[in-house]
């Protein structure tokens, strides 16, 4: 009992990190029709500047602070720079967005080294608690919840705001949101940006859980990123939430069981999700 | 004599590499109900795409209040007043019908509340599924949230695409009477396959064949040109 405890505690922690970088990549392929193959960029850049911030400070509260900052200059950036040139055609998107994963990433070596850096937990968040056989990973618990709770603040700011609407509305029919007088080239900046600082949000709250930081560790978390936009349905951000635990679940069980198949399980899912729900499990409808 | 408050000069659209508008010119006065006819294909529906500049025009003037329109972005000439309900509605099916209003209101001004409580009166169905999903509205109704949600902000115009298309006798006469209601209170545009139905609203008439304007006037004209309506639209 107390194994399957840890290994749900491990799969959804992990699907909390997975989910706040696939919520950006999923809202801005639903509403901006935008593959951005840099998003673990703006992950690996959220890590290091918070994390540098973080050894700075000696307060991780202003190192996640800091990340946020990361994510939404650097949103702002890309997506003034790179991503409105090439609105409305998936293959320039796909080479610049690739690029600019590559340069984002190299980057990081030329500003940070091309050393992993430790990183320790801050001691508020270290240790465990013990409850009878089971021992909680406190740090563990906090990623969770602090997933939880962005995921409320945006299902709130989605469902119950006006600017809300009007992305969920620019997902569903992106003309008819203009033809009603929104300029939908703010919205995508908009959301372009916030999803930019999920992102980094999620690379510095990665930066304890695995001890280290890595310029490369964006571009592995992007590709689970990607299975999970695939298997919630492109657009759905309720489905991004659901995928990725699902993702992070199957890989913490598959790892204690089943290790040979622990990479392989998430190309395993997608596959199954494509063959029998190719619209992903929770696809927006369109119109 | 009644001012123009839109007006087409040769207008010409690409889409892609085809040439689909080779020269519409029209005009509608503020007040009236303007039709444009013309069979399948014709370009009716592009020709109002155009004036929105969701397909911009590649040639030619569209001005609307004395300004020129024709290069500026769609959401602008929204802001300027020109309401759009396109052929297929294009409602945000997952939205509720509050939420569809609520991202159609641009500024909630006691005007819009006003033209909102409006147009409510004018389809109580809305109001009675206020709280259901736009994509599981019946046709009718759908088109009428599509009606209501261009009419509720200051639009001096509406251009609306085929309202009676795909719906059961007794809607589309529901549909055409709220059109002719809001005519009270805006200038309307108004692209109709059903002759009788156009016959009955519009003041002028429009016939637009192979992308071109072939010939315009009032409405009675045309009612009494069986040979125009034999050759352009398959009647009489
Ligand atoms: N996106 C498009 N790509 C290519 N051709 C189009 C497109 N949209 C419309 N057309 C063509 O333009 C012509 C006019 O279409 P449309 O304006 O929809 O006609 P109508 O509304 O009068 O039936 C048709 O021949 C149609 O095939
Ligand atoms: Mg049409």
């Amino acid at each position: 009992m107390d194994l399957i405890i840890s290994l749900v505690i491990n799969g959804l922690a992990t699907g909390m990190l997975i989910f706040l970088l696939a919520a950006g990549l999923t809202l801005i392929f639903g509403l901006m029709d935008v593959l951005n193959f840099a998003h673990g960029g703006l992950f690996v850049w959220g890590a290091y500047t918070g994390v540098f911030t973080y050894t700075l400070t000696e307060s991780f509260l202003i190192g996640i602070v800091a990340a946020i900052l990361t994510g939404m200059i650097l949103g702002f950036l890309m997506e003034k720079l790179i991503i409105t040139p090439v609105y409305g055609n998936h293959v320039q998107q796909i080479l610049i967005t690739l690029g600019s994963m590559l340069v984002l990433q190299e980057m990081i070596k030329v500003a940070f080294g091309p050393n992993a850096i430790p990183v320790s937990v801050p001691d508020y968040l270290a240790g465990s608690w013990e409850l009878g056989e089971v021992i909680l990973i406190k740090y563990r618990l906090f990623i969770i919840i602090v997933g939880l709770i962005v995921f409320g603040i945006f299902h709130y700011i989605l469902t119950r705001t006006k600017i809300g609407l009007i992305v969920r509305a620019g997902v569903m029919n992106k003309e008819m949101v203009q033809a009603l007088g929104i300029n939908i080239k703010k919205v995508f900046l908009f959301v372009f940006m916030t999803g930019a600082a999920l992102a980094a949000i999620g690379g510095m709250l990665m930066a304890p859980y695995s001890g280290s930081i890595y310029a490369e560790m964006g571009m592995e978390f992007a590709i689970l990123g990607f299975i999970v936009v695939v298997i919630g349905g492109m657009g759905s951000f309720s489905g991004s939430l659901f995928a990725a635990v699902l993702v992070g679940l199957a890989g913490s069980f598959m790892a204690y069981y089943v290790p040979s198949l622990s990479l392989a399980v998430n190309m395993i899912l997608m596959a199954i999700v494509l063959i029998f729900r190719p619209q992903g499990l929770f696809k927006m409808a369109k119109g | 004599m009644m001012e123009s408050l839109l007006k087409l000069h040769n207008i010409h659209t690409h889409i892609g590499q085809f040439h689909i508008l080779q020269g519409i010119n029209f005009e509608a006065k503020a007040g009236e109900v303007s039709v444009l006819l013309g069979r399948n294909g014709a370009g009716k529906t592009t020709t109002l795409k155009t004036i929105m500049g969701l397909t911009p025009a590649s040639n030619g003037t569209i001005t609307f209040l004395d300004e020129n329109i024709e290069k500026k972005p769609t959401y602008d000439i929204a802001k300027i007043g020109i309401g759009y309900v396109p052929e297929d509605q294009g409602i945000f099916g997952q939205l509720t019908v509050e939420e569809n209003m609520k991202v159609a209101m641009r500024k909630v001004t006691d005007d819009a509340l006003e033209k909102q409580d409006y147009v409510l009166e004018l389809f109580p169905d809305l109001k009675k599924f206020w709280k259901k999903a736009g994509g599981h509205l019946s046709g009718g109704q759908k088109q009428m949230l599509s009606m209501a949600r261009a009419f509720v902000n200051d639009s001096k115009l509406l251009l609306i695409d085929e309202p009676s298309k795909g719906l059961a006798p007794i809607v589309v006469e529901k549909v055409m009477e709220a059109i002719m209601e809001m005519k009270k209170r805006t200038t309307i545009v108004l692209v109709e396959q059903n002759f009788i139905m156009a016959s009955r609203i519009g003041d002028t008439f429009t016939l637009i064949d192979d992308g071109r304007t072939v010939q315009q006037g009032a409405m009675n004209e045309l009612i009494a040109d069986d040979e125009l309506k034999r050759k352009y639209l398959g009647i009489g």
